[in-house]
């Protein structure tokens, strides 16, 4: 299937990714990878993993023709492909599955994660559960706050949820300390990162466990529609149902739009749009796009969704917008929450606030293209654990 | 030879041990700080890590991420440490190494950074973040205008990583003594002796043990096998303790000498 050598070898998207992380982590990183790469080539190992894929979190997930918002806006066709009704609610079950078992032929006794909107926390405890490990997830505190349904679920798999009250208290933060968790703790702990962000090996590892989701919409359009989509469009924080979208499309001709959380608007500071308003910079291990201040102290984000409210990207991203290879493009919190609405109107399913955001630009792209075009837009999660803060927001209460 | 390197030579000569405490710049104010490595220096320290303030101290204990805090706070940035620095450089021939993150360098520009780094008078840079295949960059900008690059060992470091830092590491090699960030501990950590034993074998360059070290006894147990000892933490919560005190540079000074009694009393 259309592979791309990327990253090279050390870990690099062009000038982008790397390793740039205390050196007690180094051998940690470089053990990491070789277990990994061991993996990929075992048959075993890729057989397990799609067991668990297939029986456990109920994949190949659907590509649904989203009929009647295709008609609401009179243009071109919608496809969503459904990882909101993927186990746990969300792609990110993929990642953690892949990770928590490797973490396990790796002789690891404990996991550990991050995580903003707790969709990836939950992910991970799931997979922990199943598999039997100790699982700690860090969380910020004011995603505590605003996700305090996955809070709960998160205990009820048994893990224990760490709330972190350094810096801005949400994702960024949660990453910040489940690093130093990993530092302390490196020997007898798997780190599951949730985004394709990270030092390498994490953005090419994160990246492949989520290719099952562009490797099936493939297949699928390819037998309803005979022919390949004209855009793939998907919500970008760290960036990882996007590249697991886009990636088994990148020599096809095929449009890749990632959508930004615009927040407030891009013209304030109030927004996470690290490619399209951010500069080059390093953190949380690699080079990419990010938020920062012109002194390169790293900003405080806003998106009404959590799992969007970071300050950098995926250095794979930052090398698809550098090479033009995909188009970026924010929407606000306002256009967010509309397309939330529509979409749980129009196709009675309540999309999470993140792909929303994907959702409220295909609402503007749609009208503009010719009924002949189609248009896959990933539905990266379910919506459940947004309804009380959208309720807050809709009611006038909270901003 | 730079001011590290001759001060270690200096040291070496006497058979005696460096001390190397750490502050962070800005903390509280920008006058305190001068005013601490003038202090500091009087009571016997031998080199001074200046740390620059960052928004995510990834590889820091909460004891200096609070600190760093209180710089921002106070909007202290890379270019008035480096500014500092300047200004400390008419009174003071000690030693100084920048601790910085990666990425205020990065956006400071690292060709930017080195030069002004220079000409106002610090001698090298610690950049927890940096790992030497990473450091290519400035590690080249550095040697070529003259200021240390100083890399670390963990305990994790394989035998192929800590010939890496060896050869890369200029000034000292920093040796991290626990995995872990940085802060009091109550004890040291097991096997900091052999480690060092180890490293020897690749390097005739000065080592230094960092993190984890807090009193005399830890001070003067490190120096009986390393040719310096770090001490940060320690010395920042000595500097929180008195926040708001007329008298915080003279009691962290205090402090400070009894460490530094842990090295030279024992001859």
């Amino acid at each position: 299937m259309g592979k791309v050598k990327l990253p090279d070898k050390n870990g690099r998207f062009g000038i982008f990714g790397g390793k740039f992380v205390p050196e007690t982590l180094m051998s940690a990183l470089d053990e990491l990878e070789k277990a990994y790469l061991k993996a990929k080539r075992d048959r075993a190992f890729q057989k397990e993993l799609n067991y668990y894929l297939r029986e456990y979190a109920g994949r190949p997930t659907p590509l649904y023709l989203a009929e009647r918002l295709t008609r609401e806006l009179e243009g071109a066709k919608i496809y969503l492909k459904r990882e909101d009704l993927a186990h746990t609610g969300a792609h990110k079950i993929n990642n953690t599955l892949g990770q928590v078992l490797l973490a396990k032929r790796m002789g690891k006794k404990r996991i550990i994660a991050e995580t903003g909107a707790g969709q990836h926390g939950v992910a991970t405890a799931t997979a922990a559960a199943m598999f039997g490990l100790r699982c700690e997830v860090y969380m910020g505190e004011e995603d505590i706050e605003r996700q305090a349904i996955n809070v709960y679920r998160m205990q009820l798999l048994g893990t224990k949820v760490i709330p972190v009250s350094s810096g801005s208290r949400t994702l960024k933060d949660a990453i910040n300390e489940t690093i130093r968790d990993w530092v302390t703790n490196v020997r007898s702990t798997h780190y599951v990162l949730g985004s394709v962000v990270g030092p390498h090996p994490y953005p090419m590892m994160v990246r492949d466990f989520q290719l099952v989701i562009g490797r099936e919409t493939k297949k699928q359009i390819l037998k309803v529609e005979r022919r390949l989509p004209d855009y793939l469009v998907a919500c970008v924080g760290g960036g990882s149902n996007s590249l697991g979208l886009f990636h088994p499309f990148y020599k096809d001709k095929v449009k890749f739009i990632g959508v930004e959380a615009g927040g407030l608007g891009l013209q304030t500071t109030k927004h996470a749009a690290a490619l399209l308003a951010g500069s080059m910079g390093v953190l949380h291990g690699s080079r990419s796009y990010l938020l920062q201040d012109r002194n390169g102290q790293i900003m405080t984000t806003h998106s009404v969704s959590a799992g969007l409210d970071y300050p950098g990207v995926g250095p794979e991203h930052s090398f698809y917008k550098e090479t033009g290879r995909a188009e970026y493009v924010s929407v606000t919190d306002k256009e967010a929450l509309k397309a939330f609405e529509l979409t749980s109107e129009l196709e009675g399913m309540i999309p999470a606030l993140e792909p929303a955001h994907a959702i409220a630009y295909a609402m503007k792209l749609a009208p503009k293209l010719p009924r002949s075009k189609i248009i896959i837009i990933c539905l990266s999660g379910r919506g459940d654990k947004d309804v009380q803060i959208v309720s807050e927001i809709l009611r006038g209460g909270k901003k | 030879m730079s001011r590290i390197a001759e001060k270690f030579e200096q040291l070496r000569k006497k058979e005696e041990k460096a001390f190397i405490a750490f502050i962070t710049a800005g903390d509280p104010d920008l006058i305190t700080t001068k005013s601490l490595v003038l202090e500091l220096e009087q009571r016997g320290v031998d080199i001074i890590e200046l740390g620059v303030p960052f928004s995510d101290p990834l590889a820091d204990g909460p004891t200096i991420q609070a600190a760093s805090e209180r710089a921002l706070k106070n909007k202290v940035r890379l270019k008035d440490v480096l500014g500092l620095v300047k200004d400390l450089r008419r009174e003071t021939e000690i030693p100084l190494a920048l601790l910085t993150y990666y990425n205020p360098v990065y956006k400071y520009g690292l060709e930017r950074f080195v030069k002004e780094a220079v000409k106002g008078g610090v001698d090298g840079v610690i950049i927890p973040d940096l790992p030497p295949e990473e450091g290519k960059d400035l590690r080249s900008l550095a040697q070529k205008m003259g200021l240390d690059t100083i890399f670390l060992v963990a305990p994790t470091s394989t035998l192929k990583r800590i010939k890496l830092v060896a050869r890369y590491s200029s000034g000292f090699i920093y040796y991290v003594s626990l995995t872990g960030v940085t802060g009091v501990r109550e004890r040291l950590a097991e096997a900091i002796k052999p480690t060092i034993t180890k490293i020897r074998r690749f390097t005739l360059k000065p080592i230094a043990v960092g993190f984890g070290i807090s009193n005399p006894k830890q001070v003067r147990e490190i120096a009986s096998f390393a040719d310096g000892v770090i001490v940060g933490s320690a010395i920042v919560r000595k500097v929180e303790e008195n926040l708001g005190h007329k008298g915080l540079v003279r009691e962290v000074g205090k402090f400070v000498e009894e460490l530094v009694a842990g090295i030279r009393d024992r001859e």
